[in-house]
């Protein structure tokens, strides 16, 4: 009986890609691997090559995700680069979509209380000295922001902050901070305004208007209107 | 059956010894059947500002620990028939003495017999202060015009707004000085209550009355001519649901309070 290929090896410009069949064993499939790639030689070259793996609609643990690395890295001058699957657990699934979330939350946030959302924030209310909101995406303020506002908690530094109005003592974007003037003028009105990571890698506040050329990706919607 | 009221702040000093005299005598001023219970155990006072620390036998621990019965802890108030009467706290024990259970199986005991229960809270957000919440129906917080006051102030009503048996907490500006506040040199009332946003109950003047009046173990909502005490009097009536717009210092300020009158739902 001829055995059906499980493996695939194709070399493109960037390297290798293994093309993993998704519907036999993992443990064939780690033999496979082990033996093609012994096969292959290719031992002349000095050069790391490195590998790309498409695994299809096999979903692979983390451990398992190890074990492929270490087979691979195990020949010589080669390592993997990238594991794609087509499928991903459920959990992971329901995480991305918080992330993507954006949660309403009408409340004023005291001096003492933390409000925090792994998407975005949109808060109908106030955020007083004192009190902290955080958000993974984005911190949009239909009120008065006084305290701590942190977007793009997880690293995003294209995260912003909105606010009807913005008199912060502090607002955070990844691991930018920077902090309120000593004291905000009584007359600066500060209304509809916006913060966001400049260029130079600095927190800078602008109107609101600019966000749509700043950052035009937080528009969702799609097609014309 | 009676209604709990705890007086609070977070910050100590701001007034809530005072407020919880002087509102408690107004209500009984109006006819109500009163009782002052002071949780502030190690640091009494209600008992030296309303004149009673002579006639102190027993005290809250005491109640709580068995030694006496309620009736005879509670300390009668003679200038008032059968009014108003005081739980005084207890100066000598430990605060952790007492628990949220027993407060609010105390307050449960004394709503049957009182129409008003007010509450003078301590100062801090630990112990004391969920003893003087466990057992109230209503909240009053109490501030002064001023930053760190107001910043507890919020904190206090942070705290109280998770609390499910207590309804949403009215506000009390003690303290405020008009020409501070004109100068800019005092945050402003309007200002305080948009940033707190709580309904106002009521704001009373910084007055020489006040302090004398409590040295003398005469709250001030005794004496009908001074502003303060007409303050005390108009909070007495919010509480009782009276829709009585602001008054006393209005004229002495104009403008000042004109934004206010949104806060008490008066056109
Ligand atoms: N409206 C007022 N005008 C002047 N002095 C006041 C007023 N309210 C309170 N005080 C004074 O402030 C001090 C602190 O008040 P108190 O009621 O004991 O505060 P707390 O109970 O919050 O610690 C006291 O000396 C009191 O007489
Ligand atoms: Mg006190």
């Amino acid at each position: 009986m001829k055995k059906t290929q499980n493996v695939t090896i194709k070399g493109t410009k960037d390297g290798l890609t293994l093309h993993l069949d998704d519907s036999c064993s993992y443990e064939e499939l780690k033999e496979e691997i082990d033996h093609k790639l012994s096969d292959s030689a290719r031992s002349r070259e000095d050069r790391l090559l490195s590998v790309h793996v498409q695994v299809g609609n096999r979903y692979l643990t983390t451990e398992q995700e190890e074990e492929i690395k270490e087979l691979v890295r195990q020949k010589k001058n080669l390592v993997v680069d990238s594991i794609s699957s087509n499928v991903i657990t459920k959990e992971e699934a329901e995480q991305i979509k918080k992330e993507n979330e954006v949660v309403p939350v009408a409340r004023i946030i005291r001096s003492g209380q933390v409000l925090q959302v792994p998407g975005d924030l949109l808060l109908v209310g106030d955020v007083n000295p004192g009190g902290t909101v955080i958000a993974g995406g984005n911190i949009y303020i239909m009120g008065v922001l006084r305290g701590v506002a942190h977007a793009g908690f997880n690293g995003d530094k294209e995260a912003i902050v909105t606010a009807s109005v913005m008199k912060p003592s502090q607002i955070r974007i990844s691991d930018c901070i920077t902090r309120a003037p000593d004291h905000y003028q009584d007359d600066d009105k500060r209304e509809m305004e916006c913060a966001y990571i400049n260029d130079s890698d600095q927190i800078t506040v602008d109107r609101l208007q600019m966000l749509m050329h700043l950052r035009p990706n937080i528009t969702r919607l799609e097609g014309g209107y | 059956m009676g209604e709990a009221i705890v007086i609070t702040s977070g910050k100590g000093g701001v007034g809530k010894t005072t407020t919880s005299a002087n509102v408690g005598t107004a209500l009984a001023l109006q006819g109500k059947k009163v009782c002052l219970v002071d949780t502030d155990i190690g640091l009494r006072n209600l008992d030296v500002v309303m004149g009673l620390e002579n006639r102190i036998i027993y005290d809250l621990v005491d109640v709580l620990e068995g030694r006496c019965k309620v009736h005879q802890a509670l300390v009668k108030d003679k200038r008032f028939e059968d009014m108003l009467y005081l739980l005084p706290a207890a100066q000598t024990s430990d605060k952790t003495a007492v628990t949220p259970e027993q407060m609010k199986e105390l307050i449960s005991n004394l709503k049957q017999d009182y129409d008003y229960i007010i509450i003078d809270c301590p100062a801090g957000i630990e112990h004391g202060y969920r003893n003087a919440v466990a057992g109230a129906d209503r909240a009053i917080v109490v501030t002064t015009p001023e930053v760190s006051a107001v910043r507890d102030a919020d904190r206090i009503i942070g705290l109280l707004e998770k609390e499910e048996n207590v309804e949403s907490p009215k506000l009390i500006i003690n303290r405020i000085r008009n020409q501070m506040m004109k100068n800019g040199d005092m945050l402003d009332v309007d200002e305080i209550a948009t940033h707190l946003s709580i309904d106002l109950i009521g704001i009373v003047a910084d007055d020489d009355e006040v302090i004398r009046a409590s040295n003398h173990g005469e709250p001030i909502a005794l004496n009908p001519n001074s502003k303060a005490a007409i303050a005390y009097r108009n909070i007495a009536r919010r509480i009782l649901g009276e829709s009585i717009p602001l008054q006393p210092l209005e004229d002495e300020a104009p403008g000042v309070f004109s934004k206010l009158k949104k806060f008490f739902g008066v056109k």
